[in-house]
Formats: C-alpha cells, structure tokens, sequence
C-alpha cells in the first residue's frame, strides 16, 4: 500500500492501494498536534493502509482514513 | 572505386532455412545477399556491397545469449565490414532482441555504424532504443521495403557523419536523447500556443513528454493480519543520523538497507531524513512521522501483525529518474519477498 500526500501523483505511478496521507514534510503526523493526538492520529493512518492491504480489490482504490 | 563492404544479420526465417522447426539453427554464414538483404542491396545502390550474410536461429540465440555474441562477433568481424544491417525484425520478439544484441556487440567491439529495424511496440524497442539507432517498422514483413528503406537512410548517414534529424523526421526509434536548439518564441509564448490548441483540441506536440508508467494488477489481499509479516520502505530519506550511505539529497543513485531490530521507535536522536526537496525539520523531529515504527512495533506488540520486519529500505524520491526508481523498486521488492514479508507499507513525502 502507498501512503501519499498527492494522491493523483500515486494513481498516476501506478500504485493500487492508496491511503491520502498528512502532509509531504510529515505524511504520518501533524506537529501542530500534542504527542497523543498525533500518535492516535498516525495510527489511523496505519490501520486504513492495514485495512487496503487486506481488502480485496480489482483496480486502483483510494482508502480514506475515517 | 571500391565498394562499402556490408554484412546483414538475418533470422533463420528470412534467412529461407526454416520456420519454428529450425529456430535452433548455429550461425552460418553466407556470401553475398539472401532474402531480405535483396531489398537492402538494391536500396543501398551501387556503391556499396552486401559481403556476407549471417544467418542464425532466434532460439539458438536467445538461449545461448553470450556464447552467440562471440561467435557472430568472430564471423562478422571475417568479413571486415564497414557498415552493419541486422533485420528488419518488424514486431517479432526473439528476433528483435537478436537484432539489437549483435548490433551492441558490432558497434561496440568494430565501432562501426549498426542499424536495425524494430516495430515501436516490440520489447526489443525498449531495450536497445538508447544505444543504437533503430528504424521504425511495420508490425509485419508486408512493411520490408519502407523498413529498409528507413534503416539504409539512417546507415547512410551514420557511415557519412551526417547529422540526423528528429526521430519523427528520420523514422527511428526516439533515443531519449535532448538537445538544446534555439527557438524563435519565448517558452512562455510556446506553452501558452501550445494551451491554446489544447483547449481548440487542436493536435500540439508537447516539448517535454512525461514518462510512462507501467501497470500491474493489484496484489491478493492479506487473509489474516495478524500472521503477517509487514515491511515498510519509502522515499522521504530517512536513513541512520549522518547518513552512513551519503544517499544524495537529490537523484539519489541509490537506496540504504537499515536494520531496526530492537528499535521501538525511530527517534531523532538516531535518525534524520536526507531528503533535499522538503521542509524536513518535522521529519528530523521525530521520524516515524514518515515511516511510522512507532506504531507498527505497538500493533505487532498487542498481535494485530506478527511482526514488523527487522530491515527498512529508503531512498530519496527527489529528481530521481524513473528508470532508476523502478529499478530500486524492483531489488527492494525482491528482497522482502526473499524475506517472507507478506506486506510492504510504502511512503511518499
């Protein structure tokens, strides 16, 4: 799974299971968070890219973090 | 005067041996011009001589790839020539890559100018357009004559240094080489015209075409999580502090293998990013920002996955060219597949 910021750089690469991620200097965090909310936060993102590798799919499938 | 002495490299199909039956055939060697070499020894005129004909099997050569080299290279070489045909192989795949290798060891090993023929969507396009001047062909031998045509035309004037022209003019295979020339309108003039024909969806030839990407289909799901083994690997440069490997922060020529056996999370302390191309005193802060050990070394600890493997590859995805990202890609998914990962988490800054 790709997690991105730009997620029409990903589709255009090629990449199928895509997670939309933070920000290009921090995709899996956010500094203007406290520790906890980023970590809560960066976990989510990791579980929704847990989530696309385990689904079954047939073409290329943005997976938005909930 | 004397004549160009000229020798032609054929299959064993237009060479009138034989079709599949004989595609194992040795390299032979015949004096003077055979089938196809016909067309060539008429469009190549009087002033020059097609001296010897190789002849070898498309089997014979694909399977026996560097022996064949040396001994077409020793039977090529007898002839002494001072140009080289090989084809035109029009869209067949096993001759088209027999064509193109002995054209690379020809022009390699006697420096003298080699042409082939291939059709744009054959595999052998790719693999030699870099190296060799390559005729656009037909998918099929009804095209020989224009084939021929196309490659005497390049041969011609390679043998004469005379310069050649844009792919498109000249009908080869685009080199992927750029050159600088002077223009008439500003860029901004030309990008503007060229936006206009866009919007009239008029044709406009852009000056700077992006890469194509390769497609694959998408890999079967991971049945169960927690028996899965998950890699992570990215392009935001993350690398041990002081970057032991000196991956360059831009067109990085390569990528680092790191082992986090132990490590709960990556930390500023023992990791920074390398990357040129961002803002990366978020990432130098705290680096699991971009590869998130932090998280995964949790989610293997309550059994959510079996295990968050012990080495991460990285590089740096800043001006770094396709060619060498795919090949990066390519070594790097191997080797998690030689390690049993099951699934591989991939980041982008």
């Amino acid at each position: 799974m790709h997690i991105a910021t730009v997620v029409p750089i990903s589709q255009t690469v090629g990449a199928n299971r895509i997670v939309p991620a933070v920000a290009i200097p921090y995709p899996l965090g956010d500094p203007k968070l406290s520790r906890e909310e980023e970590y809560k936060q960066r976990r989510k993102i990791v579980e929704t890219a847990l989530r696309a590798v385990s689904t079954h799919i047939d073409t290329q499938t943005v997976f938005e973090v909930k | 005067m004397e004549k160009i002495r000229v020798v032609h490299y054929i299959n064993q199909f237009f060479g009138g041996i034989g079709g599949e039956d004989k595609a194992g055939l040795e390299p032979l060697v015949r004096t003077g011009k055979v089938g196809p070499g016909i067309a060539l020894q008429n469009i190549l005129g009087d002033e020059y001589e097609i001296v010897a004909t190789i002849v070898c099997g498309d089997n014979y050569f694909v399977e026996n790839l560097e022996k064949v080299k040396l001994e077409l290279l020793k039977l090529i070489k007898e002839s002494n020539p001072q140009i080289f045909f090989a084809g035109p192989a029009f869209n067949a795949g096993r001759y088209g890559v027999a064509c193109g290798t002995i054209c690379e060891v020809v022009q390699k090993e006697l420096g003298i100018p080699v042409v082939t023929g291939v059709f744009s969507g054959s595999p052998a396009a790719e693999m030699f357009n870099r190296n060799l001047y390559i005729a656009t062909t037909a998918d099929s031998a009804r095209g020989m004559e224009e084939a021929v045509r196309r490659m005497v035309n390049l041969g011609v004037k390679l043998l004469q240094k005379l310069p050649i022209g844009d792919p498109e003019v000249e009908n080869y295979i685009p080199r992927g080489i750029r050159q600088n020339i002077f223009s008439e309108d500003l860029g901004a003039k030309r990008a503007v015209d060229m936006l206009v024909k866009k919007l009239n969806q008029e044709p406009f030839k852009t000056e700077y075409p992006m890469p194509s990407f390769d497609r694959v289909p998408p890999a079967h799901p991971v049945e169960s999580l927690s028996e899965a083994v998950v890699g992570l690997t990215g392009c935001g440069g993350i690398v041990p502090k002081g970057n032991p490997d000196r991956i360059e922060a831009s067109s990085a020529s390569k990528y680092g293998t790191y082992e986090i056996t132990g490590v709960a999370n990556l930390t500023g302390e023992m990791f920074e990013s390398a990357h040129g191309g961002y803002d990366t005193t978020y990432a130098n802060e705290d680096p699991d920002r971009v590869l998130p050990v932090d998280v995964l070394r949790d989610m293997e600890r309550e059994g959510k996955i079996k295990k968050l493997h012990d080495i991460f590859y990285s590089t740096v995805g800043n001006g770094t060219s396709v060619e060498n990202a795919k090949r990066y890609g390519q070594e790097i998914a191997q080797k998690f597949k030689d390690a049993a990962v099951n699934a591989v988490m991939v980041t982008s800054t």
